[in-house]
């Protein structure tokens, strides 16, 4: 009798276990689906982006060309868009998305918020290509790409920076929107408070909270209001602290993306100091 | 600069994941009980999560207060952690309470404390904290001149109640402003009435949507103009919706957002989008930036803000060239009609968060307190359109003499930002706030997405109807769970029939336990025959 006793109770045990595991797993699933949706409204969009952000490369024979970095140029704000470029360097993910700075040998792109599971941003190292599928936008007179979605296809190409010293004072440094860019002999000025660099454009920041870096250089006799961008090189990298130890009157060198913000605004990623 | 749209992409998941996941995996505390004495002969250090408009002068009222705290506490250090977003403070507070390690003391919104009082004791009820007689507000072992209980501003203080107890202390109040290029509106034909209405801010952007043969606009010779632009989509669509006396969602947490009233501003809104008479924050940038270029006329932003406002403001982001001069008039936000003004009332509270240890608590509520004191409130409310929250700060003659010298310089007495404030102390009995449940953040997020969506997809040419609204509606329900929120208030929810597999193991169990009971009933009886 004791035996079935047990057999009884240890059947009930083991559905008990079957039932609860069934729904850990539905639990699971719907958690994960709603990530995958949650990065834009429309699912369709969310789906693509498990789909197509796999691992496995893709051959460019199946896809349809893309468009050219000219085309690109000449497509209309609020078009749809679809581009191949390189990553050169990423945002840290958030959210299901990523920010990245991609380029190609003909110009360069900013793809904001670009949906990307948090498995996927790893994947996304410098060189690498990536079809994008989005919409071009403009946010503060900086053109990107925005609701993209991505896979990955064959290819490498990482830039190397273009210098852009001379034309800084120039219209057409907004040809370079985005780009790698390096500037040569600059010298830092100080900010208001006689300081080298703010944390955050005021000095309302700190180094624990992670704040962007703002600092001034001059060239040519103007000046110019470069940044580091927390979120492309945070305070634990070394362009951090290269401009955590600037000094007014330093002369520099320094790399970085021609991000846009009312005007350029690079986000450095790079310092020289000579 | 200011701060970018850097967290523009919310927090969505770990907010809608910690609705679901509520306290699993955290330790839940006991209830906080006020110990009888503040033990200053032990040493605490509290730590302080603040928020700031990315504004340096407030970051130093922070640093004040933590200062002059520990003047009055020499037992007690504050240390300040520095943020410039409430969803990251947020999300972080939401990663900590499953590890116990959250903040001492926290700016937030009532909506977030809703989401965190899903853990077990995490925030601390402070109605016997505030009524304590030793250390309570105005309490008589209180090391420092802060409020009584009934100088902190009823309305203010109301905000703060969830449910049957306060939360949270109302730190500073703003609401929304609009802010409107009088030239503009001028040149255009138009007079700004006593009290602007949707209608005349439609019409008047429609208006300056007129070219010249070269391209350029009319109204300001330029190729750009945004005449409407609004920072806060959340709040457009929850003061029309207010205004309307339609459904937002009630106290229990039922969602009612999904109405006509909704369609129609969403309809409102593809219209004028379309004719590039609108737009939004998330889509082209700060409303100030177009402001100040003489590329928008109306802008809608908080009176917090109100320092970035006018061709005169003191903090700007575009260069100086790219300015133009024009008066800036600062009034209620528009109104569906006149004579009854309706408007958001907004601002940061801060809230305590439980702990082992009663006599960290207690230290933590002291410091919450001590932010009440009128040189925090009043030289916090100073730094933008902000208002104390208290009527000792508001009545007193460091206050009243700021508000009175208005216009003396661009800085301190910037008369755009003394006329937000004047906006808020003038109407505080107008504004509203929307009910809190765990899960409000979240139906927040929901009704400002339903019009950046509207919004962007009449940009990209999408067709707006009956068939993208009802898609709409149920890819937002989707996309914030907000058929998963659940109702409060004790309300029963009928969870449905059973599933199949629960009903099959439900009558397994049952049927074991028959078989168990006979066969010791039976044992029972021949044991007894025996």
């Amino acid at each position: 009798m004791k035996k079935f006793l047990a057999v009884a109770s240890a059947l009930v045990l083991t559905l008990s276990l079957v039932a609860c595991g069934n729904k850990e797993t539905k639990t699971s699933d719907d958690t994960s689906a709603s990530v995958e949706t949650s990065t834009e409204v429309s699912t369709e969009v969310s789906t693509e982006v498990s789909e197509e952000t796999s691992t496995e490369e893709t051959t460019e024979e199946a896809l349809a060309p893309a468009m050219t970095y000219a085309e690109y140029v000449a497509a209309d704000i609020d078009s749809e868009v679809e581009i191949e470029a390189y990553v050169q360097a990423t945002q840290s993910w958030w959210d299901n998305t990523i920010n990245v700075y991609a380029q190609d040998e003909d110009g360069a792109y900013f793809i904001y918020n670009l949906a990307c599971a948090e498995e996927d941003a790893s994947l996304l190292v410098p060189g690498t290509k990536i079809r994008v599928k989005g919409f071009k936008s403009e946010w503060s007179g900086e053109v990107e790409i925005t609701d993209g979605t991505f896979q990955i296809v064959e290819g490498n190409f990482v830039a190397t920076p273009v210098d852009v010293t001379a034309l800084l004072a120039d219209d057409t440094l907004i040809d370079h929107m985005n780009q790698l860019v390096s500037f040569t002999d600059l010298t830092v000025v100080a900010q208001e408070d006689g300081s080298a660099f703010l944390y955050n454009w005021d000095g309302s920041g700190s180094h624990d909270s992670n704040s962007d870096l703002y600092f001034t250089v001059e060239s040519n006799g103007a000046q110019y209001s470069f940044t580091v961008e927390s979120y492309l090189t945070d305070n634990t990298t070394d362009v951090y602290a290269a401009v955590e130890a600037l000094n007014v009157g330093d002369v520099i060198d320094a790399e970085g993306f021609l991000y846009w913000y009312n005007g350029a605004n690079p986000h450095i990623t790079k310092i020289t100091v000579k | 600069m200011m701060a970018k749209r850097k967290i523009l992409a919310s927090f969505i998941i770990l907010s809608s994941l910690f609705l679901f996941a509520g306290c699993h995996g955290s330790k839940g505390l006991a209830t906080y009980e006020t110990p009888e004495e503040f033990d200053t002969s032990r040493n605490f250090e509290i730590t302080f999560w603040a928020k700031n408009d990315t504004n340096k002068a407030q970051t130093l009222v922070y640093q004040k207060a933590a200062d002059d705290f520990h003047k009055a506490y020499p037992n007690v250090t504050v240390n300040i952690r520095l943020y410039t977003d409430y969803s990251k403070i947020y999300n972080d507070v939401i990663t900590n309470i499953s590890t116990n390690t959250t903040p001492n003391v926290c700016i937030t919104y009532p909506d977030h404390i809703a989401t965190y009082m899903t853990g077990e004791n995490t925030v601390v009820a402070l109605d016997d904290l505030m009524d304590d007689e030793k250390y309570g507000l105005g309490g008589s072992e209180v090391a420092f001149d802060g409020p009584a209980k009934n100088e902190v501003i009823g309305k203010f203080l109301d905000e703060c109640r969830i449910g049957e107890h306060y939360y949270a202390l109302p730190y500073m109040r703003s609401t929304e402003a609009l802010y409107i290029n009088k030239d503009l509106v001028n040149k255009l034909g138009y007079e700004i009435p006593d009290e602007v209405t949707w209608d005349f801010v439609w019409e008047v952007s429609e208006a300056a949507m007129e070219k010249n043969a070269d391209g350029t606009f009319k109204v300001n010779g330029q190729n750009v103009m945004i005449p409407f632009i609004y920072k806060s989509t959340d709040n457009m669509m929850i003061t029309y919706l207010k205004q309307m006396n339609a459904g937002y969602s009630d106290a229990a947490g039922n969602i009612k957002i999904f109405n006509d009233t909704t369609k129609d501003l969403l309809y409102t809104v593809s219209k004028h989008v379309k004719s590039g008479a609108f737009s939004t924050f998330k889509i082209s940038s700060y409303p100030g930036n177009f402001l100040n270029a003489g590329q928008c006329i109306f802008a809608i932003d908080s009176t917090a803000g109100a320092s970035w406002m006018g061709s005169d403001a003191p903090l700007s982001d575009i260069p100086d060239e790219s300015k133009v001069s024009f008066e800036t008039v600062v009034t209620a936000i528009p109104q569906t009609g006149t004579g009854d003004p309706v408007m958001i009332s907004q601002g940061p509270s801060v809230c305590i968060f439980n702990k082992e240890d009663p006599q960290e608590v207690l230290a933590s509520w002291l410091f919450a307190q001590f932010l009440l004191t009128n040189d925090i409130q009043t030289g916090y409310a100073k730094t933008e359109g902000y208002v104390p929250v208290t009527t000792k700060a508001r009545e007193s003659e460091e206050y009243v003499d700021y508000l009175s010298r208005r216009g003396e310089d661009n800085d301190l007495y910037y008369s755009v930002k003394i006329d937000a404030t004047d906006l808020l102390l003038s109407n505080t009995d107008n504004t509203f706030i929307t009910p809190v449940f765990n899960g409000s953040a979240s139906l927040r997020d929901a009704a400002g997405q339903l019009i950046e969506s509207t919004a962007k997809s009449t940009r990209r040419k999408e067709t707006i109807d009956e068939a993208y609204m009802d898609k709409l509606f149920s890819d937002i329900t989707a996309l914030y769970r907000l058929d998963s929120i659940s109702t409060n208030a004790g309300a029963k929810a009928d969870l449905g029939p059973l599933p199949k597999t629960s009903v099959i193991l439900l009558s397994t169990l049952a049927g074991v336990w028959i078989v168990i009971i006979g066969i010791y009933a039976i044992k029972l009886v021949k044991t007894n025959k025996n």
